[in-house]
């Protein structure tokens, strides 16, 4: 009896550290069948567009039937659709996502030069959102019902409900441009002024920031705030809180070490998706504010339209969706036991 | 002969709906701004004169700040910014509702199929689902717009078919649920075929839910429509909020601090969707009182 307890023991350490192994290749396995998926779709939604690309890249121009031709053999659409096919799937695999149109320079290089200042400003944004919902979030549900309650989730819906673009331009006019007696205490648009380095540059780029990030932060903490409302309230009747509070803890010793902790979960989860997500709902901020990222190269790109770029960007954005997922799956159960059965 | 029972029944079942969500102060709120909208949005037609799409004749001068004759002042073209605001406003909630009816009646149709059926083809269906889901909603429909014509329908279509897994998801644990009940398993002794419990059993019981999310819906729509349109993706030739918003960025009012042109449509489009967003949710509300409890 001893002797076979002795063995069967570390059996179920050893089942729970392969069950994540096992959990977590099938979350990488279906992860990268979206990833194939994704890279299909963005060959094929490029492909029904009605027209000629090579037609719509020299228009207006005057272009002889040679030049089409050459045009034609240097973005390969004189192929069968099968080999265009074969060929897109084997180069994007290499990280080369064909060249653009517009800038004659390779897709994936452009994307590359543009990423830093997105990640910068949507990086920016998401932590401070983040904290500002957790913040808010914990508050209002710990008083639920109350004033403040209501006050500050009827504001976050409002502002939820702005579109950002619209609130870009208003926080433009009002603090770049000025209004009446304000003068103009923010840059209208860009990273940069230029021409300095440094800890001035550093100090500059931080001034063009201001308001695009304020733009994003206050469009997006709603959904924070409403899920770390919602996850706290449902821990608020737990008997382990009353159990705190038995044995004379402060109310808000309470709510930060014992209730918070446990409504956190949810929210780690969706900052990745958020992480995930703000990179293409930038696209509209980075427009208003002509801020040098993917979106706002997207946004370039949709105009004339250069279909390459619009789709080597459409699988990045999808791309960054489908690895943050990823990693909130792979997460997720490292912090909470209760899902790792 | 049990015509009059079934119908008794439904008016009892709407008057109770109704008794609870009268007690929703922010909904009720949610739904008179609704209706008011609504109706000014029909009246439209009434209360402007002449075809504001025409840019030739239009009655005032370029960007004309608000006055007695031009309320809310004038467009780059001398046209009245009220009227292209009131004429936007049928624009903008007809595309939301259609967009949203469609991006759930997708939505209902999967999840209903993928609950009812369940199987390799449900379990294909529901990572198809979750692959959209976690799609970003907005690039796809950004895209479709792209590489097809610029209309109306085009921007309907783009909202609907990149906005319907949640609901597919909803739908979906909801027939799961209705189907585990006695009386399906009583339909099917009784002869029942997949077609009729379907829609006799189990859309019926979906429908309080289906009806909550195209509320909820609504308001993403006229947001996406706005986006899309402010993009130049959506119809030249309509008036829509996220049109004008565009118009104006175009016509420089933002470096020449116009904050008149700019402030009414997104006014507008935010006071239309936080109506929708207040109404769906006291709909949701009223259908799962332990969600009402808590929230």
């Amino acid at each position: 009896m001893t002797a076979t307890t002795a063995v069967v023991a570390p059996a179920p350490v050893d089942r729970k550290r392969t069950g994540y192994l096992r959990y977590g290749a099938g979350k990488l396995g279906g992860a990268l069948i979206s990833l194939v998926a994704v890279l299909v779709t963005g060959f094929f939604l490029f492909r029904i567009i009605p027209g000629d690309p090579v037609k719509a890249m020299t228009h207006g121009m005057p272009t002889s039937a040679e030049q089409l031709a050459t045009l034609r053999g240097q973005f390969g659409l004189d192929l069968p659709l099968w080999r265009q096919f074969t060929d897109y799937c084997g180069k994007a695999l290499t990280g080369d996502l064909g060249l653009s149109y517009q800038f004659h320079a390779p897709v994936g290089e452009l994307i590359a030069q543009k990423l830093p200042a997105t990640l910068l400003l949507t990086g920016t944004a998401v932590l401070l959102y983040s904290t500002l919902g957790l913040w808010l979030g914990t508050r209002s549900a710990w008083r639920h019902g109350g004033r403040a309650d209501r006050l500050t989730t009827g504001v976050a819906l409002t502002l939820w409900s702005v579109p950002s673009f619209w609130l870009g331009l208003l926080l433009i006019i009002t603090f770049a441009v000025g209004v009446g007696p304000l003068p103009g205490l923010f840059p209208t648009g860009g990273m940069e002024s230029g021409g300095e380095r440094g800890f001035a540059y550093a100090i500059d780029v931080a001034h063009h920031l201001v308001l695009p990030v304020l733009t994003l932060v206050a469009v997006g903490y709603a959904q924070t705030l409403l899920v770390v409302r919602s996850s706290l309230l449902d821990e608020m009747g737990g008997d382990y809180l009353t159990t705190a509070r038995a044995k004379g803890l402060r109310d808000a010793a309470v709510r930060r070490r014992h209730a918070v902790p446990n409504a956190l979960l949810p929210t780690v989860t969706m900052v990745f998706i958020n992480l995930g997500h703000v990179v293409a709902g930038s696209i509209l901020v980075e427009t208003v504010f002509s801020w040098p990222g993917l979106g706002g190269l997207f946004y370039q790109a949709l105009s004339v339209p250069d279909l390459p770029l619009v789709q080597g960007l459409f699988i990045v954005f999808a791309g960054a969706m489908i690895v943050m997922n990823l990693l909130a799956d792979l997460i997720y159960p490292l912090l909470d036991p209760r899902v790792r059965r | 002969m049990t015509t009059p029972l079934v119908w008794a029944r439904r008016r009892d079942s709407l008057t109770r709906f109704w008794g609870t969500y009268r007690q929703q102060r922010t909904g009720l709120w949610g739904l008179t701004a609704l209706l008011v909208i609504g109706a000014v949005a029909l009246a439209t037609p009434l209360l402007t004169d002449g075809d504001l799409r025409s840019v030739a004749d239009a009655p005032g001068g370029p960007l004309e700040a608000p006055s007695g004759a031009f309320w809310l002042g004038t467009d780059q073209f001398g046209r009245s910014l009220l009227g292209l605001l009131l004429w936007g406003a049928r624009i903008s909630l007809a595309v939301g509702l259609l967009a949203a009816v469609l991006s759930v009646g997708i939505g209902t149709l999967v999840g209903v199929i993928a609950g009812h059926y369940g199987g390799w083809f449900a379990t294909a269906l529901m990572r198809v689902t979750d692959w959209f889901l976690v799609m970003p909603a907005l690039v796809l429909a950004i895209v479709l717009a792209t590489v097809m014509s610029r209309s109306l329908w085009t921007v309907v279509i783009a909202i609907g078919v990149t906005s319907w897994p949640t609901t597919a998801r909803l739908v979906r644990a909801q027939t799961l649920a209705v189907e585990s009940r006695p009386y399906i398993e009583r339909a099917k002794a009784l002869g029942g075929g997949h077609g009729h419990i379907m829609s006799r059993h189990v859309l019926p019981n979906v429908m309080p839910l289906v009806l909550a999310q195209t509320t909820l819906g609504i308001s993403t729509a006229i947001l996406t429509e706005a986006t899309l349109a402010f993009l130049g993706l959506g119809d030249p030739a309509v008036v829509s909020w996220g049109g004008m918003l565009q118009d104006a960025r175009e016509a420089g009012a933002v470096s020449s601090g116009h904050w008149w042109y700019l402030a009414p449509p997104g006014v507008a489009i935010a006071l239309v969707a936080v109506a929708f967003t207040l109404c769906g949710r006291a709909v949701e509300s009223v259908l799962n009182p332990r969600l009402g409890a808590v929230r």
